[in-house]
């Protein structure tokens, strides 16, 4: 297959889990693509059978067990690993990024940076200053500037299995806009361009929390009108906190906010989903993180912004029960009560 | 930091960098200011030509004549040119009549207007450099500041007749002196200081030539060139003409390319990238960045042509600078400006404070015999942005290895030209510039003391909105000392936790004997105004007795957090 692009280096991807491989197969349709994994065996698995995380591999991706390689092979960088990992990840790839490199991730968590001896406290709060998106900790760690994000209703399931999706490149770049539209983009994969950085990196941080619950709505069986009750209240919730967090109101009215929001709160196949499907169905916390195969990001991302909403004295209502209920303080079936007495005012009062 | 007092030595403790002028480039500059119009004029036609605005080329042609004309009309300046009106009228009376021609011809003839008009607008801008009249002017000018500053502390006002060129130790030039000294031989340097009086300028004219460096050139405001005598000097020192009164895309573009230009052929330049004198009193929180933005271009356009000439990249270096001073002569008037706009509009007119001879004559006088202690803080150098530069000129990134700034400009392996990317990257660069002023920032004890007091008013009084608690009473304008004395040491410890953290620079003078801090502090803080912001009683209280002058003096320290440590 001749390939579209018209620079001659790879693409790399860093992260093989399932979204990573799933986006280097996209890549790989116009690109060639370093595909790197920290972990050796699957760099070697990935050689031997072209299978990872139960994709097939495209013939132009190349696995790869080493970061110098890909800093110094590719200009364009996706970084695609949990939010728990990111800053040791850029730290071990900072050596060999250039300011010439530009980076777009694809990881919907959130960081915390506490200066040293520093504890969460209600004396010393977590505050946004502590709070770091994906991209501000490549540029805190890196001297890369030309940074993008990548969030948009993208379940890695269905994307392998090449059924048609969108997505959006954000970026205070359109440099960094084009490239991404220019390597992404195939028949079945449309990318729209956002300059709102912060705001699209945080409709795909925020919309994980309303994913859990949303799975527990549906393992307890409380059908379609609940749930569409807790999307769209979610969705205040979520453009409440994304507002004090530097976020736009128009982001999340788009396809990385209401769009994401509504693919992973629909479908079985998102892992913060099924988290909450799992509680309903009476298992604990421990037992669920014990035998999840990836991260489910919005478990880290309900501490933060609960600790944030008290600082800020926004109201998060949803986001406060699921965290009781991750610590056991409150049933799921007290949960689901508890919403229907809860006093809501004003239903949109943010445009 | 170490304060680096200036001794009274007549021998210069900073030999000149570049003893022959006539390897300055400014020098260069000025003896091929013909041909440099010229080029500028071509330039700044092809940038606009490029511009993508919405607005055809008829339409702002339209819009600078309207502006211009209205200009005329509301706000003449004695500088202003005679033919001014006749040539804005003939360019309406053309562009009327093309009209009626055919698209193809009018294109041509609006294509010429943009060249009269850009042509005029660079003409008026380029400065008049002479070396010889340089060097007069920086005789005078060295000689009256020492004079000045002298006569104020020892000798009483005539004293500025008599010999004696000693300098004294009024102004602290503390930082990285030798640093700038060392890159100014090895790139161009950008020198960015903040803005609080309009003497800035002419105290830091003095700082560069007391270091040792060639001089740099400025954009002055125009309303300067009112007064033959200022324009003297100010063309002799390198000044070219920056008129705030156009604001038309035309004008500015054409200013921006100016200074790009000056700078790609190696011209140090200085600019104030808060724009005008702070209002506020505060540290500039956010920058102008029309001309900051000709750094990065300029930057750019020496990767491309090293390219080109396969040669070694001059390299731009941005150097920011804080001044403190303890009495600022505007503040009152700044201040008040201040409120103004923001408790009613957000516009205000310009007033000109420097319309005769004799007003300047004053404002010179008091300046500098009742300055009291001025500081120079010179900034760690950094790059196009906000790289750490070391002393060879290298960048240094995040873990201090060197960092090629050309890799900025760098896509696919080559030098591009990206607008939109360059837009962002002086932003980040603005941001860095004001991070660099809160940490150069030198706190002096009257800024505590302005501090501490408003602050303690304001928890007193935690209900009353600014304007409210600017127009408190006088019986409530009394503060005991204990209560003043405890505030302030809590205050101080936590800048100097600060300044260990490397956040803020402290003076000298704020640590030591509590007692005599604060009484250097009240003893030196707005020292000259007709009413003293604040004094201690005879009773021993503190009494504030111009809360306004004390507000400006305060938001010195804005921006630390520091407000709430006082509850």
């Amino acid at each position: 297959m001749a390939l579209k692009s018209t620079s001659n280096s790879p693409v790399g991807v860093v992260g093989a889990g399932s979204f990573g491989t799933a986006i280097a197969n996209i890549l790989a349709e116009n690109n060639q693509v370093l595909l790197y994994s920290r972990k050796p065996e699957v760099v070697e698995k990935i050689a031997k059978t072209r299978k990872n995380v139960g994709q097939d591999i495209h013939d132009h991706v190349t696995a790869v067990a080493d970061l110098e390689e890909i800093g110094k092979r590719c200009n364009v960088i996706f970084p695609i690993v949990p939010s728990a990992n990111f800053r040791d990840m850029v730290r071990n790839l900072a050596p060999y990024l250039r300011p010439y490199h530009v980076l777009i991730h694809g990881t919907k968590g959130l960081d915390i940076n506490l200066p040293k001896g520093h504890k969460i406290s209600p004396r010393s709060p977590l505050t946004r200053e502590h709070v770091r998106t994906m991209s501000e900790v490549i540029a805190e760690e890196s001297s890369v500037v030309r940074v993008g994000a990548l969030a948009g209703p993208n379940l890695a399931r269905e994307m392998a299995a090449q059924q048609p999706a969108a997505s959006v490149v954000a970026s205070h770049f359109d440099e960094v806009i084009n490239t991404g539209q220019k390597l992404l983009k195939n028949d079945r994969f449309l990318i729209y361009g956002s300059n709102d950085l912060i705001g699209i990196e945080l409709c795909g941080v925020l919309k994980n929390i309303i994913a859990i619950g949303a799975g527990m709505i549906a393992g307890l069986g409380l059908g379609e009108n609940s749930k569409a009750l807790l999307i769209s209240r979610g969705m205040v919730e979520m453009i409440h906190i994304g507002k004090v967090l530097g976020g736009n109101v128009h982001a999340f009215l788009g396809l990385a906010g209401v769009g994401d929001l509504i693919a992973t709160c629909s479908s079985p196949l998102s892992r913060n989903y099924t988290v909450g499907y799992r509680l309903a169905k009476g298992e604990t916390m421990k037992e669920i993180m014990e035998n999840l195969e990836e991260t489910a990001e919005g478990v880290n991302t309900i501490e933060i912004i609960r600790n944030l909403g008290a600082y800020y004295k926004i109201r998060v209502p949803i986001t406060e029960t699921l965290h009781k209920i991750i610590h056991g303080e409150m049933t799921v079936q007290d949960a689901a009560a508890y919403f229907m007495k809860f006093p809501f005012r004003a239903e949109i009062d943010f445009i | 930091m170490k304060l680096q007092d200036l001794n009274p030595n007549p021998k210069p403790k900073f030999p000149p960098i570049l003893p022959r002028t006539k390897h300055w480039p400014i020098v260069q500059l000025a003896k091929n200011r013909k041909e440099f119009i010229a080029d500028v004029t071509r330039e700044s036609i092809e940038r606009l030509g490029s511009l993508t605005t919405k607005r055809s080329l008829k339409e702002e042609l339209e819009t600078t004549v309207y502006r211009e004309k209205m200009r005329i009309k509301r706000n003449p300046w004695r500088v202003d040119p005679k033919d001014e009106k006749s040539f804005w009228d003939s360019v309406q009376q053309r562009l009327i009549e093309v009209e009626a021609l055919p698209d193809s011809e009018s294109k041509d003839v609006h294509d010429k207007i943009l060249a009269e008009i850009v042509n005029r607008y660079s003409n008026e801008i380029a400065g008049n450099f002479r070396p010889s009249s340089y060097r007069f002017a920086r005789r005078v000018v060295t000689l009256g500041f020492a004079r000045l500053l002298n006569a104020a502390r020892f000798k009483g006002p005539w004293a500025v007749f008599r010999g004696n060129l000693d300098l004294d130790d009024k102004i602290h030039i503390t930082g990285y002196t030798e640093h700038l000294r060392k890159l100014a031989q090895k790139g161009t340097i950008v020198m960015v200081p903040t803005h609080f009086s309009n003497l800035d300028s002419v105290l830091i004219g003095w700082v560069i030539q007391f270091l040792g460096l060639p001089p740099f050139i400025y954009g002055a405001g125009l309303n300067l060139f009112n007064m033959k005598i200022f324009a003297y000097f100010m063309n002799s020192l390198g000044a070219y003409k920056v008129d705030r009164r156009k604001k038309n895309l035309i004008y500015l573009e054409t200013l921006k390319v100016y200074s790009k230009m000056a700078l790609s052929r190696g011209c140090h330049s200085l600019f104030f990238p808060g724009g005008t004198r702070s209002r506020s009193g505060n540290i500039e929180k956010s920058l102008k960045l029309g001309l900051l933005s000709t750094t990065i271009e300029s930057q750019r356009f020496l990767y491309q042509q090293a390219e080109k000439e396969k040669s070694d990249p001059q390299k731009i270096f941005i150097v920011p600078v804080v001044l403190n001073y303890n009495f600022v002569l505007e503040a009152p008037g700044l201040i008040s400006d201040y409120l103004k706009a923001q408790g009613q509009e957000r516009y205000y007119m310009e007033n000109d404070e420097y319309t005769s001879s004799y007003k300047v004559f004053t404002f010179l006088l008091k300046f500098f015999t009742k300055g009291s202690d001025i500081s120079v803080s010179i900034g760690k150098p950094i790059d196009i942005l906000g790289n750490p530069v070391d002393e060879e000129g290298n960048s240094l990134d995040k873990n201090n290895q060197v960092l090629d700034t050309r890799d900025y400009f760098i896509s696919n392996g080559k030098v591009t030209v990206d607008h939109q990317r360059e837009e962002e990257y002086v932003r980040i660069l603005g941001k860095r510039i004001v991070e660099e002023y809160h940490i150069h920032n030198r706190v002096f004890a009257s800024h505590l003391v302005a501090f501490t007091a408003f602050e303690l008013l304001r928890a007193k009084n935690s209900k009353l909105d600014l304007y409210t608690l600017l127009r408190l009473p006088e019986e409530d304008l009394v503060l005991d000392y204990d209560e003043f004395l405890k505030t302030f040491m809590k205050l101080r410890k936590k800048i100097f936790k600060l300044n260990k953290k490397g956040k803020v620079a402290i003076a000298e003078h704020l640590q030591g004997d509590i007692d005599k801090v604060i009484k250097h502090g009240l003893d030196n803080v707005g020292l000259y105004h007709a009413t003293r912001p604040l004094i201690r009683r005879k009773d021993g209280k503190i009494a504030i007795q111009d809360m306004n002058k004390m507000y400006y003096y305060r938001n010195r320290l804005n921006g630390y957090g520091l407000e709430k440590h006082v509850k």
